[in-house]
């Protein structure tokens, strides 16, 4: 076995997914299916956001029930210098980033002073306060909604316009998350993230300010979070308060809990699971919110650790190193 | 080195510490004994900021570090072992004892992964294990190992021995003694105290969050009468 090949079934699997997601587009158009590269992108852009959320629930501990506000605020940091034909898009990504990191920074100073359902409660609370924000703002459409009718201008050579340019700039933004992630929770901040989800005490008394590290944590994943708001602002062309309600947090962090809390793939399966599931029931039945319901009860309750926790009984089983 | 003054310590409305006073020297190793729910580990999380005292005063090095946040008191050289060890369970050996390595006594000789490996090199052979995979006592060594990290001036060793087979106590005991002779301070808050008695310098009896007694070993071991009021053997 070449020694750059993953090693275990899970590894593999994971591959196998990235390398499917790589080629999608072309077996796709060969297809003639655009509706389902639509879908899939789609589903890359919440696969960022949902990545985003891991990071301070599954790593931090933090269990936040007011990530959705960032997707909002990242699509209208699109949309809104869209509305004055302020196209750029280093301008708009400089806004989601800064916008919503700002954002993050003031109420997470606020929130990481509660601890558990507070700390959902808060984060809720000022999610509803940026969602009827955007209600009350009239000259942008209120909750009607903004159209945007261009995409953020790159260089040529970032080209947004075409289906597959969109589709490949928000996979490459997926990899370079998911390699963001993976050097951070590994890097010395991310063990005092990880300490501080166990033992926040403890690492007190080791002589970390976790109340920083959480919070640094906590602006970082919402500025992510911000960027898949924007991708999505440019991909579905209208944005409106209802990307950042209480009720899509809450699909998000299904998502997470889908995949696998706490790890790296885990957000990017649990993702693609709960869109493809949603696409496919509700093609199925009008009821199908009833049966996806009752799947998801059934994976809370059963399927500890996830998808992820599922592959990683593969490589117990045998047939893989690891 | 450290010193306690007359401190007060309460869980909301219940006054767990009454005037708690006790005094480590440097290089020396100082215990803290009593039965069990008598004030100890709320001496610890006292010192440590952890559980914030109302009164007295706790100083440090010569500083006041009462009031003090618990990561500005572990930065001032205190390394604690906690009750129950506490290692961090997904990560592994080696990140548990790197993760949070810093040189709080500005050291010119400081503690390594390399020189904790050296001093348990139990932990050497499960390195790459998960903290929750390993038994109690390398969970021991590894929580001492990740103290020893700090750099500390002032080590803290909260019932380091506690569960613990006879055999690895004494592997324990034997390791304190060397860091003893090295002139690292030791508070050691423990029950076994015939195991340990010979590597302490003084001792602090706790009854009802206040100390009833304090001396020598020698005053210790030799009043029989003392252990059995105060430590039920």
């Amino acid at each position: 076995m070449k020694a750059w090949l993953p090693q275990t079934w899970s590894g593999r699997i994971y591959a196998l997914l990235l390398l499917s997601l790589a080629l999608a587009p072309f077996v796709l158009d060969w297809m003639k299916q655009p509706f389902y590269l639509d879908l899939l992108t789609r589903a890359l852009i919440f696969a960022i956001a949902v990545i985003s959320l891991n990071l301070i629930l599954g790593y931090g501990g933090m269990v936040s029930l007011g990530h959705a506000a960032y997707i909002g605020i990242g699509a209208y940091c699109v949309g809104i210098p869209s509305y004055y034909d302020y196209y750029n898009g280093w301008l708009h990504l400089a806004l989601a980033l800064g916008v919503g990191g700002g954002f993050a920074l003031i109420t997470g100073a606020i929130s990481l002073r509660t601890k558990g359902v507070y700390f959902i409660m808060i984060t809720m609370a000022f999610s509803q306060m940026a969602f009827f924000l955007f209600v009350s703002m009239e000259e942008y459409g209120a909750d009607d909604g903004l159209v945007i009718y261009s995409r953020s201008e790159f260089p040529q050579w970032i080209s947004l316009d075409s289906a597959f340019g969109l589709y490949y700039w928000i996979f490459a933004v997926l990899l370079l998350a998911l390699f963001f992630i993976h050097r951070l929770v590994h890097a010395h901040f991310g063990r005092v993230i990880v300490g501080s989800k166990f033992n926040e005490e403890r690492m007190m008394a080791l002589g970390f300010n976790t109340y920083r590290y959480r919070l640094a944590c906590y602006v970082l994943s919402a500025m992510l979070c911000s960027v898949a708001g924007m991708l999505l602002g440019n991909f579905a062309g209208f944005i409106s308060p209802d990307m950042m309600s209480w009720a899509r947090s809450g699909e998000l962090i299904f998502m997470v809990i889908i995949g696998g809390v706490g790890t790296l793939f885990g957000p990017l399966i649990g993702t693609m699971v709960f869109v493809l599931l949603e696409e496919i029931l509700s093609a199925i039945t009008v009821y199908w919110h009833l049966i996806f319901g009752i799947m998801l009860v059934a994976l809370v309750l059963y399927g500890k650790g996830g998808i992820h926790g599922w592959l990683s009984l593969l490589d117990r089983g045998g047939g893989g190193r690891g | 080195m450290l010193e306690l003054r007359g401190v007060e310590t309460f869980y909301g409305t219940i006054q767990a510490l009454f005037g708690m006073t006790l005094e480590c020297a440097e290089g020396e190793v100082t215990t803290l004994i009593g039965r069990n729910g008598m004030g100890k580990t709320t001496t610890v999380g006292s010192i440590l900021g952890t559980v914030p005292s109302r009164a007295g005063e706790i100083r440090f090095g010569g500083e006041t570090v009462s009031g003090l946040p618990a990561y500005e008191v572990a930065q001032r050289g205190i390394g604690l072992v906690p009750e129950g060890r506490q290692v961090f369970p997904n990560l592994s050996v080696r990140e548990n004892l790197v993760a949070t390595a810093a040189n709080y006594s500005d050291s010119d000789d400081p503690w390594t992964l390399e020189r904790v490996l050296d001093f348990f090199p139990r932990l050497g052979e499960r390195l790459d294990n998960q903290g929750s995979q390993l038994s109690g006592g390398e969970q021991q060594m590894l929580a001492i190992g990740r103290a020893l990290m700090l750099n500390p001036r002032l080590l803290i060793l909260d019932e380091a021995t506690e569960g613990l087979a006879p055999l690895i106590r004494q592997e324990i005991w034997r390791r304190l003694e060397q860091l003893k002779s090295g002139g690292l301070t030791i508070l050691l808050i423990d029950k076994n105290i015939d195991e340990f008695a010979h590597i302490a310098d003084r001792h602090y009896i706790v009854e009802k969050g206040q100390v009833v007694w304090h001396g020598e070993s020698e005053s210790l071991l030799g009043d029989s009468s003392l252990k059995s009021r105060y430590l039920g053997i």
